[in-house]
């Protein structure tokens, strides 16, 4: 039951995009076209899940005893989901052409989504257990991929609008996430 | 002459950051906390600053060491100067502005993500003398400081009616609380953005 609520909350009531501003640049950047949408999601999910497992450990199991995570948390944890993005995209290469095909161009991206950097230490601000942090990951990342899958539908749209100049691209899309960060604020108190 | 030309070029390049290349209305880096931290003037303030000191400090640094940095690595060694002075920020402010601190919280530790640390880096501090980098991670810094000062005043002023603390309508009174909450943040970016689209055309 814990599990149910911490999954639901990450996903619709603090959504990562929505109402904690986390990963706006690829929300931003890749959410032109749907499929690119889809294929950014797959890689955040698959990379931050893996992201959180190792950071975690590092942290418990390294950090802690020696009482170092005051000082070397933030560089230890951004250089270790760098070599983890680094490490995915050789095995992914190796191992499964197919996935690596889809994904490939979206992973160098995600070392500097910030999504990924702060989902790992909100979990420790969260002293989130092993078992917590990773359904808390699972839920963020798919709140990613719900914004930006519904955000892209629109903004196919949005391209045969007309509208003044100045508002096209950037700006009307701020505005329609505006508006959907609103449709989600419905969601408040849902848990 | 010579030494006229030369500071015209750095007072050129101190302004930029300003207006022509606002690293946020213009170049569009470094959103997530240019729209989480806005809720009020002063919490942008911190966070501009914050952000100054380290695009100051990692610029410095980088253009110091540049030689020594072999071009393979040179992305994660930039990654660990950043991060370092990203550490000694956090641990500053935790101790010296705890209610800043609270308030702006995983925000100051994503600084390391931040795309304007790492791109002026990239793109100005590997390829330019100490001096100049400097010049350019002040005036980057306090492009980036002024936005978020801006979008920060516009959404204090029409969600609760204040700038800076101090309120200016009735004080029972309420402001449109949307502004300040996370909807307003994008909408009032967005309207910002396009404000200085058209500017930006007709000048």
């Amino acid at each position: 039951m814990e599990y149910v609520i911490i999954i639901i909350s990450a996903i619709f009531v603090n959504n990562i995009v929505f109402s904690q501003f986390l990963g706006i640049c690829p929300f931003l950047g890749v959410s032109t076209k749907t499929e690119t949408a889809l294929g950014m999601s797959a890689a955040v999910i698959f990379v931050m899940t893996l992201a959180t497992l190792v950071t975690y450990l590092i942290n418990y199991f390294i950090l802690v005893p020696l009482q170092l995570d005051k000082f070397l948390q933030t560089i230890s944890y951004i250089l270790v989901i760098a070599a983890l993005v680094q490490m995915v995209e050789i095995i992914l290469k190796k191992v499964s052409p197919a996935l690596y095909q889809a994904l490939g161009i979206y992973l160098p991206l995600i070392t500097t989504n910030c999504a990924v950097l702060g989902v790992t230490i909100i979990v420790v601000k969260k002293s989130y257990d092993l078992g917590e942090s990773i359904v808390y990951t699972v839920g963020i990342s798919i709140g990613f991929a719900l914004a930006l899958v519904i955000f892209s539908g629109i903004r196919e749209h949005l391209d045969l609008m007309g509208m003044p100049k100045g508002m096209r691209g950037i700006p009307i899309a701020l505005i329609v996430a505006g508006i959907l960060a609103l449709a989600f604020m419905g969601f408040t108190g849902l848990v | 002459m010579e030494e006229k030309n030369m500071n015209n070029n750095q007072i050129k390049n101190f302004l930029k950051g300003f207006i022509k290349e606002n690293p946020v209305f213009v170049l569009l880096l470094g959103m997530c906390p240019t729209l989480g931290v806005t809720s009020s003037a002063i919490n942008g303030l911190g966070m501009g600053l914050a952000t100054t000191f380290v695009l100051f400090m990692s610029n410095v640094f980088i253009s110091a060491i540049k030689g020594f940095i072999p071009d393979k690595v040179r992305i994660p060694s930039f990654i660990v100067v950043i991060a370092s002075f990203v550490t000694i920020v956090d641990l500053l402010m935790q101790a010296y502005t705890p209610a800043l601190y609270l308030q702006l919280g995983i925000f100051i530790p994503l600084i390391v993500v931040n795309c304007i640390v790492l791109g002026r880096a990239e793109a100005f501090a590997a390829k330019n003398n100490v001096w100049s980098s400097a010049i350019d991670g002040f005036g980057m810094g306090l492009g980036f400081t002024f936005a978020l000062v801006v979008l920060g005043s516009i959404r204090e002023m029409l969600g609760s009616g204040a700038i800076f603390g101090y309120k200016f309508i009735n004080p029972d009174a309420d402001g449109i609380l949307v502004f300040v909450l996370a909807p307003g943040a994008f909408i009032t970016l967005g309207y910002l953005i396009a404000i200085i689209n058209k500017i930006r055309k007709t000048v």
